[in-house]
């Protein structure tokens, strides 16, 4: 049985259910499962369900709920709260793991003392877990990585990581879904969008999803990138590009 | 023929808002919207539509704007901008108060001289997509608003309406919006992290606005805040107003377009009421806070109903007098000597 949450306030519009401090599944799964639980009670007044690694932030407008009223809700439904350890969706991700889209690969392999091709092995063998989405739009935090490349962020950020590159860092793997400066090494690319404020939902993965690296050939990539373009090839605003 | 404002200068910083993207934070999407909800709702109550419809949110420079379109009714509300007709005849618009311009009008709006941020509202709406259910920009992920962008030279904003209607101007009569300092904070969630003193620290010392603000967040300058655990979390959700203080000790407030989540701890949070007090700070002016339980915060967001619901009894309908109507000018020569449309000639007061 797990320690009962702390209920956190976070000024006068969040309430944040906190179940631990930690990065594991356990944690993770509780914080799904309770988010899938405050949805279906389709409260008036919930603006947003934030799930992290380790605690939901609950967006609410006082006007329609009192912290108290919030708090007294999930504290009931908190011993009846299924928490399934099985992912939602998985998902399989087609990944090019060839040297010229992955600028961090060599040096991934070099400090692991690794060859190029155990770290792809070691990198596409795991089903990840989505523990939350953040940072960026669409940017998820999938785990655990295998500890043989588990590196600490680069002390000096890279000024630019290509959009949909695969990355790495600490426990944790992860997909840019635009192109940004980032901390993270950059092993792999993929062709898929993760991104598009245009659909609905506009993120691929949601918390608690389960993804699979697949490697896949340059000519592949080209071939799955250039079908991917037709998709996508829309500004913001959905006016051609 | 479509209605539009023509930008000819985008200004600093000008981006359309409405009070924010609500629902998607969990993929990551910041909420955006607003940064003065206050003047925002004002600036739109005086032009005649619901209060969260998009306006034009103005940072440091406002635009220059070419009415294109039959007639538009438009209001300025929030920090202090001269808002000034360029053509055909110069002359100063008002503040908080609405006015009619027509096609060809060119409309300029200053730097701010006091506040931060103001909000140019349009009687009907701005014909734009909504994206993920809202109007406003998110400039860092490039989607929302016009285009996803700030207004530059050459922009078209088109407009749902192309001629407002005939009717009476609107006036707030006490031009000042509500919020004062202190700035009210709620403890936590990661108040735990820092020396007990630090709490007292940040509410018995001024804090100074840093040049280092913008849409995300507002970088503060005054006492370091000692933090005793370290100064990363395990990330989780932020919120809006949260005081986050990462390893060099100074807390940085964060705004409309903050991180949904984050990994330095958060001292406090500033209460939703007072949200918009903090967004109206430049750099160099000073900020205080001050403690509040949920229970003040609750009180001062009735207060701040109440003032909204009290707001159209504060504003004052007129029927404009004093405009020189340019157009009855050029045709019936009522004034010798200074008739014409050329910017050269200022009107005598």
């Amino acid at each position: 049985m797990s320690a009962s949450p702390r209920f956190l306030a976070n000024g006068d519009t969040v309430m944040v259910v906190e179940f631990g401090d930690g990065i594991d599944l356990e944690t993770s799964s509780r914080v799904t499962a309770l988010a899938t639980y405050i949805n279906s009670l389709a409260l008036n007044g919930i603006n947003d369900l934030v799930p992290t690694f380790r605690s939901l932030a609950v967006h609410y407008d006082p006007r329609y709920l009192a912290f108290g009223i919030l708090e007294e809700t999930v504290r009931a439904a908190l011993p009846d709260l299924k928490v399934d350890h099985h992912s939602k969706r998985e998902w399989l991700i087609p990944t090019c793991y060839d040297p010229q889209m992955s600028p961090d690969l060599t040096e991934v392999a070099e400090r692991c003392s690794l060859s190029i091709e155990e770290v792809i092995n070691l990198h596409s063998q795991v089903a990840y877990h989505v523990y939350m989405i953040g940072f960026l739009p669409g940017f998820p935090y999938l785990g655990d990585l295998a500890s043989e490349i588990s590196l600490p962020r680069k002390e000096t950020p890279s000024l630019r990581i290509p959009a949909r590159s695969v990355a790495i860092a600490e426990r944790m793997t992860a997909i840019y879904p635009n192109e940004c400066p980032g901390g993270w090494y950059a092993i792999g690319r993929t062709p898929m969008t993760f991104f598009d404020p245009l659909n609905n939902p506009p993120a691929l993965l949601a918390p608690g999803d389960q993804v699979r690296f697949k490697p896949i050939k340059r000519d592949e990539f080209d071939h799955l990138a250039d079908k991917n373009e037709h998709l996508v090839g829309h500004d913001a605003m959905g006016l051609p590009t | 023929m479509i209605a539009a404002l023509h930008v000819q200068q985008g200004g600093l910083h000008t981006t359309v808002q409405d009070l924010g993207r609500y629902g998607w934070q969990s993929m990551g999407v910041p909420v955006s919207g607003a940064l003065d909800a206050t003047a925002l709702r004002v600036a739109n109550t005086l032009v005649g539509n619901a209060p969260d419809v998009a306006a034009l949110e103005i940072l440091g420079t406002g635009p220059v704007l070419e009415i294109n379109a039959t007639r538009v009714r438009l209001a300025l509300a929030g920090g202090d901008a001269s808002i000034q007709l360029l053509s055909p005849n110069r002359r100063d618009l008002p503040s908080f108060e609405s006015f009619c311009l027509r096609r060809g009008d060119v409309l300029r709006i200053g730097s701010l001289t006091k506040g931060a941020v103001t909000y140019l509202a349009i009687e009907g709406r701005l014909d734009l997509p909504r994206v993920l259910g809202s109007h406003s920009t998110y400039t860092r992920g490039r989607f929302g608003g016009y285009h996803g962008r700030i207004l530059a030279s050459h922009d078209d904003v088109p407009l749902l309406i192309s001629e407002a209607p005939e009717r009476k101007e609107s006036r707030l009569r006490d031009q000042t919006l509500p919020g004062t300092l202190p700035i009210r904070i709620i403890p936590g969630p990661q108040n735990d992290f820092f020396s007990p003193q630090a709490i007292e620290i940040l509410t018995n010392n001024p804090y100074t606005v840093t040049p280092a603000v913008d849409r995300m967040g507002m970088r503060l300058d005054g006492p370091r805040l000692t933090h005793t655990r370290g100064f990363n979390i395990t990330s989780d959700g932020t919120a809006p107003g949260a005081i986050q203080v990462p390893g060099d000790g100074f807390p940085i407030v964060l705004m409309a377009d903050r991180q949904t989540t984050g990994g330095y701890p958060k001292i406090g949070c500033v209460i939703s009421s007072d949200l918009a007090t903090v967004a109206r700070l430049r750099p160099g002016n000073t900020i205080r806070f001050e403690l509040a339980s949920l229970e003040q915060a609750a009180t001062a967001r009735i207060d701040l109903q109440n003032w909204f619901a009290k707001l159209p009894s504060s504003i004052e309908s007129f029927t404009p007098s004093g405009i020189i109507d340019t157009a009855a000018l050029n045709t019936e020569n009522l004034i010798s000597g200074v008739v014409g449309s050329d910017d050269s000639i200022e009107p005598h007061t």
